[in-house]
């Protein structure tokens, strides 16, 4: 059963200029004011009689009933027998019951991201950011906080296999002796592939192996290269060289193509710098800096400019030479290059790295015209080993391996098979290498072409090291011994090189000992998480203009074809990891699939005018497209997302794995045949076609609409408030409501409440402010959380239907035109009402108040009526349909955080505010004779934003931080006028566009 | 027709819709009831353990401090069991050949742990942490009853929630001073005074939130 929704785009844009009172649309479903979507406020969970009304008839169900009654009696609560194993030895630092952290470092795309590890008795379970590393100063992005998950996945390899059967390491390295000896003799055939390097201690190991070998070649591939970041380095300064930026000196950013905030190596870092310098405070700020974007797709870094300009990808290179050029054809860019003039020396162009490596080049000719280069761009030597054009050393080794010049091939990570460009045929040509090897975590599609595979260690099982972004090393150290036989990349090529059998612990240190280590340097290392120094020194370099290039003519006409590395599953690594997959990619709010992205525009030249849904299930389903690119074709379900440029289609890749394992496999479609090695990224010449087979729909779990507060509960002014800086200063007080602003963050002066108010007065009172202004909606705190709360998953068909569990979402808003809106970003967590509607329709009272103002919600008295979820109007609170909880898989236990309970099934939950480092640290201030300090306790979400966006604190405590930003103008509480008395509030958005263009849909909506 | 019931039914039925409420009542107290037996709380049953461990001959035969072996239950949750180590401090020295004590040495030798049988056990969805109680002047024995008259351990209160909000509700009958906490012996002379100033002084809150407990 479906039907069809007509997409009038026409309709839609009249539309936006009539809102109900304010100018914020959150999708195109609310645009077109169906009934359906309707339907997503007025039931809570519209779709949930759908699975009762298939089959249970009254036998069945007097069956099931009576089976149920039975069964509680036999389930009766007797406590099980429980065995308590003390140590043998005792370590003096471990205390049962607290837990230790260790610094360390993840590596992602071969950049050491410095961690702390949270440890239960030697159990990693939580990953933060470690606040003294440069690259994620404290902050944590969901790959880092995921990656917990990965170590304890049971889907991991856990043996040596040859030719898919079941082998021993030793019977590998019997295997290896005659190969290596026959490649000493012979000298070449030998190769390495490895994803990218920082790591002294392997890059020495391989070195020395080449030394061994003359006639070995040490290959790289990373289907997130960043080739063209080095190559375009290499074009302006003559070598390769590594470029990082200090956010907080620019005044001005121009991204181009860029996703600094969102995206690559150092995003947290750079997120933290640049929102520093918007972060508005009554009186103290000044001045905020300007980001101008000009992209093709909607990336989280153009979600939060001041101004966007959505282009085809191709058309940058040509942008970047106007700007070079100083001049602006349209008043935007005027605009932009006249702020780039008057902030020399403090402002950035950053080039993003899906740009051919001539607008990198470009970029640094602008910052060298600038002054910029030594001030707000540092380039230093590269931080990798040995930096190649990845793509460039692929081919080699592809040419090589088709000529049957390769004996041997011994892959170190990576899954090449899956992610090599398409027309490179990798698979065939390694098909030709008569010893082949693949060393990685996951039996996967290069293991299974390879004869052996060895077991990865993850990086939390192991001794490594890796630097940061600017060239910080750090030791990686391990928190647990390897769960699943592992061994890592040092013990591999340790192998090869033959002779001492060490541990990858004795290979690290005596690396670094052997350059001048001593114990107490190296002691202080590992308590550091970093090398104090190491990072690289600046080069003072200057970059010419590149010569024009005329190779590719930007294309006018036809639909461009953009490849993004997916934004939660990265290349398809985490594929196999139930937090990536179910979390909602930051601009579509999809989860556990890949689409075909376009703009409303393209959407209606190519004829997708209308969508299919299930009336009865309101599922989103969409149609299929086939897109045609250099003569590939590829069908794919397409999705219309509002600000992409026209004539763009955006897909992402890393989805559509085959040998993933349990989660992963045959989810979404594999894009990579749409991969070529002469467009990594895309390029112009595709072509869309609505598939004829029209009946064939597909349906998409995409959450924007879920859990949505009902518009019609919602006030004249909204739930997101917007203004520029100028009408900021104008009118500071231009989020709060006139009737209802000076009450949200007191106890009640104007309450017309019936309920005598809560005394706090002795007490704490918990509460929360989120920044909008710097939120950049980059789902750091959404993984936090699932971590720390241990929160299940539960699948692309319950996400469908409305059930993901998540106990914060991030609402995404739209204003205006719906071809290039401006984005705003709003984490809702539970707001802990001080009046909560939850608490008196709890018939069992299951959820009550706390003593310091928190909304408890006590899963062992729940019985699951979800009254409570009902009366919710912001919908924060989340029901366990199912057992969602894997309460069976051994390694998935050692994972959960053991201070807080696993929920069953029929419970309902929501967010504590995290009640149990609350607990902690009142019962540790307790212990001492005090008060908690602010800042002792620190949420999960707010440890983990990388901007610092969610501050929590106690607002008795005048001094503290929240209470100062419940004290700022723009401090507004959502549904004010509920007199729900919120303790989550937030700061009105501030954007800050050029007063030469701030007319439009960037106006006010502050009203006097 | 004849009347299919005879006159009497009336009464019968009377007494039986009446008589539900009572019926009811009577079932639930006898639920209640069982609910709060040893039965289901495991209260006072004894627990076979690997080595008949006696408290009884170690805390008020010997005068060991409960914090000798249980370390750790002033500074986190758990009080700590301990580690083989901590037994064979002594038994290196004393007892050395006793067959009661083979498991602890053969634990000791081969690095394998013991395995002990645990006698209190919480539901996993509630928090306690001794740490707090203890600093707060909650006595060892007010909870786990003569440990030093006990041979083999068994648990003395019922720790039902009922029984914990006895405490959380009134703390000022229960708290003794800090100096007095690992002191079995202890008897208060004047806890009508004592209680209230010590709540006082210690600043003993009454905490009956859910979330106190349960998160």
């Amino acid at each position: 059963m479906s039907e069809n929704k007509t997409l009038d785009f026409t309709e839609f844009r009249a539309r936006v200029g009539d809102l109900r009172g304010k100018e914020f649309w959150r999708s195109l479903e609310e645009l077109s004011r169906s009934d359906v979507f309707d339907d997503f406020f007025t039931q809570e969970f519209p779709q949930q009689a759908i699975p009762l009304q298939k089959g249970a008839n009254r036998r069945d169900f007097m069956k099931l009933m009576g089976a149920s009654v039975a069964m509680a009696g036999l389930a009766a609560c007797r406590q099980p027998a429980d065995a308590i194993v003390p140590y043998v030895n005792q370590p003096e630092s471990v205390i049962p019951g607290k837990p230790l952290f260790f610094a360390s470092a993840m590596p992602l795309g071969g950049v050491a991201h410095g961690v702390l590890v949270e440890s239960h008795l030697n159990r990693p379970t939580k990953i933060e950011g470690n606040p003294e590393h440069p690259t994620t100063i404290g902050a944590s992005d969901a790959f880092m906080q995921a990656s917990v998950l990965n170590l304890y996945d049971p889907d991991r390899s856990q043996v040596v296999r040859k030719l898919g059967d079941t082998a021993t390491w030793g019977e590998f390295i019997a295997a290896l002796q005659p190969v290596m000896n026959a490649a000493r003799t012979n000298g070449a055939g030998l190769r390495i592939l490895t994803q990218t390097i920082t790591s002294p201690t392997l890059g020495a190991q391989i070195q020395a192996l080449a030394a061994q070998y003359p006639g070995m070649k040490w290959h790289q591939w990373e289907a997130v290269n960043h080739d063209s970041v080095r190559e375009g380095g290499r074009l302006a300064f003559g070598r390769y060289v590594n470029t990082h930026y200090d956010f907080t000196k620019a005044n001005v950013v121009v991204s181009l193509g860029s996703d600094f905030l969102g995206d690559g190596a150092a995003h947290l870092r750079y997120a933290r710098d640049f929102m520093a310098r918007r972060r508005v405070r009554h009186g103290v700020t000044q001045s905020i800096n300007r980001l101008y974007a000009i992209e093709g797709s909607m990336s989280n870094t153009g979600s939060v400019a001041d101004h966007r300009i959505p282009v085809k990808p191709s058309q940058i290179e040509a942008i970047a030479r106007q700007i070079l050029a100083g001049e602006g054809t349209t008043p935007v860019l005027s605009a932009l290059v006249k702020d780039l003039q008057a902030n020399r020396g403090a402002s950035v162009v950053i080039a993003g790295d899906e740009q051919p490596a001539v607008v990198h080049a470009i970029a640094h000719a602008i910052n060298t015209q600038l002054g910029n280069i030594g001030t707000t761009v540092l380039v230093t030597d590269p931080i990798e080993v040995a930096p190649v054009n990845q793509l460039a050393s692929l081919a080699e080794l592809v040419r090589d391996m088709n000529a049957g010049a390769v004996r041997a091939l011994i892959i170190l990570g990576g899954n090449p098979v899956f992610d090599a460009p398409a027309d490179l045929q990798f698979a065939k040509a390694l098909d030709r290498v008569p010893f082949r090897v693949h060393h990685s975590l996951y039996y996967d599609e290069t293991s299974y072409a390879c004869h052996w595979h060895i077991p990865d260690t993850h990086w939390l099982e192991t001794w490594s090291d890796a630097r940061g972004h600017d060239g910080t090393v750090s030791i990686i150290q391990p928190l647990i011994a390897p769960l699943y036989n592992g061994r890592s990349a040092h013990e591999v090529v340790g192998a090869l090189i033959g002779g001492l059998d060490q541990t990858p612990y004795q290979t690290v240190r005596n690396y670094w000992f052997g350059r001048g280590a001593t114990e107490a340097t190296w002691r202080k290392w590992l308590h550091d998480g970093l090398m104090a120094g190491t990072a690289l020194p600046p080069i003072a370099v200057a970059a010419s203009a590149p010569a024009a290039t005329t190779n590719q003519p930007p294309a006018t006409s036809g639909i461009e074809l953009e490849l993004r590395h997916d934004p939660t599953i990265y290349d398809g690594r985490f594929a196999n990891n139930g937090w990536l997959q179910e979390l909602p990619k930051p601009q579509t709010k999809i989860t556990w699939d890949n689409v075909l992205i376009v703009s409303p525009k393209t959407s209606e030249k190519i004829g997708y005018t209308s969508e299919e849904r299930d009336p009865l299930v309101n599922e989103k389903r969409t149609r299929f497209a086939t897109i045609t690119y250099r003569g590939v074709s590829m069908r794919l379900p397409i999705w219309v997302v509002p600000g992409y440029a026209e004539d763009v289609a955006t897909v992402y890749f890393g989805y559509g794995r085959r040998m993933a394992g349990k989660i992963g496999d045959n989810v979404g479609f594999n894009t990579y045949p749409l991969r070529f090695s002469n467009a990594l990224h895309g390029g112009p010449g595709a072509r869309i076609t609505m598939s004829d087979d029209a009946p064939r729909i597909y349906p998409i779990a995409c959450t924007q609409e879920h859990q949505s507060i009902d518009p019609k509960l919602v006030g004249e002014r909204g739930l997101i408030r917007a203004a520029t800086f100028e009408g900021y200063k104008q009118n500071p007080r231009f989020a709060q409501d006139p009737h209802h602003g000076s009450d949200v963050a007191g106890h009640g002066e104007h309450s017309t409440n019936l309920y005598p108010a809560y005394d706090y007065s002795t007490k704490h009172a918990w509460a929360m402010v989120i920044d909008t202004s710097i939120c950049t909606g980059c789902n750091g705190c959404v993984i936090a959380c699932q971590s720390e709360n241990n929160i299940p998953i539960v699948g692309k068909d319950e996400v469908v239907r409305e059930r993901e569990m998540h106990w914060l979402r991030i609402d995404r808003y739209y204003r205006g035109d719906i071809d290039n809106p401006e984005v705003f970003h709003e984490p809702v967590p539970c707001m802990q009402c001080e009046t909560a509607p939850c608490e008196p329709v709890c018939p069992v009272e299951a959820t009550s108040h706390s003593e310091d103002g928190l909304n408890d919600m006590t899963y062992n008295r729940c019985v699951g009526t979800r009254y409570c979820s009902n009366n919710c109007p912001y919908k924060v609170r989340r029901f366990n349909f199912f057992h969602y909880s894997d309460y069976d898989t051994p390694s998935l236990k050692a994972m959960r955080n053991p201070d807080v309970t696993v929920r069953t099934r029929g419970v309902m939950e929501k967010c504590t505010y995290c009640v149990q480092r609350i607990n902690s640290a009142k019962i540790e201030a307790e212990k001492q004779g005090r008060r908690v300090r602010d800042g002792e306790v620190v949420t999960a979400c707010q440890q983990a934003c990388p901007t610092e966006a969610i501050v929590f604190g106690d607002m008795n405590d005048k001094s503290s931080k929240v209470a100062n930003l419940k004290a700022q103008p723009h401090h507004y509480a959502l549904l004010e006028e509920l007199q729900t008395l919120p303790r989550t509030t937030y700061l009105g958005a501030i954007r800050n566009p050029h007063p030469d263009l701030a007319t439009g849909h960037t106006a006010d909506t502050g009203h006097e | 027709m004849a009347q299919i019931f005879h006159r009497s039914a009336n009464t019968l039925s009377r007494v039986t819709i009446f008589g539900a409420i009572f019926i009811a009542g009577f079932v639930l107290w006898v639920i209640g009831g069982i609910v709060r037996s040893p039965y289901f709380t495991n209260q006072g049953i004894h627990r076979e353990q690997v080595v008949p461990f006696s408290h009884q001959h170690h805390v008020a035969g010997l005068g060991i401090d409960c914090r000798y072996c249980h370390t750790t239950v002033e500074t986190s949750s758990f009080a700590g069991i301990p580690p083989t180590s901590t037994c064979m401090n002594c038994h290196s020295q004393i007892w050395t050949n006793a067959e009661m004590l083979e498991p602890v040495r053969a634990s000791f030798r081969t690095g394998k742990p013991l395995v002990w049988s645990r006698v209190h056990r919480l539901p996993d969805f509630v928090h306690f942490r001794h740490d707090i109680h203890v600093a707060k002047g909650v006595g060892c024995a007010s909870c786990h009853g003569r440990i030093d008259k006990m041979n083999l351990v068994y648990q003395a209160s019922p720790l039902t929630m009922e029984w914990c909000l006895s405490c959380h509700r009134a703390p000022e009958k229960y708290i003794r001073p800090r100096s007095e906490v690992f002191n079995m012996n202890y008897v208060p002379k004047n806890q009508a005074v004592l209680g209230p100033q010590l709540v006082q002084q210690y600043r003993v809150q009454s905490k009956t939130h859910c979330s106190a407990c349960h998160y």
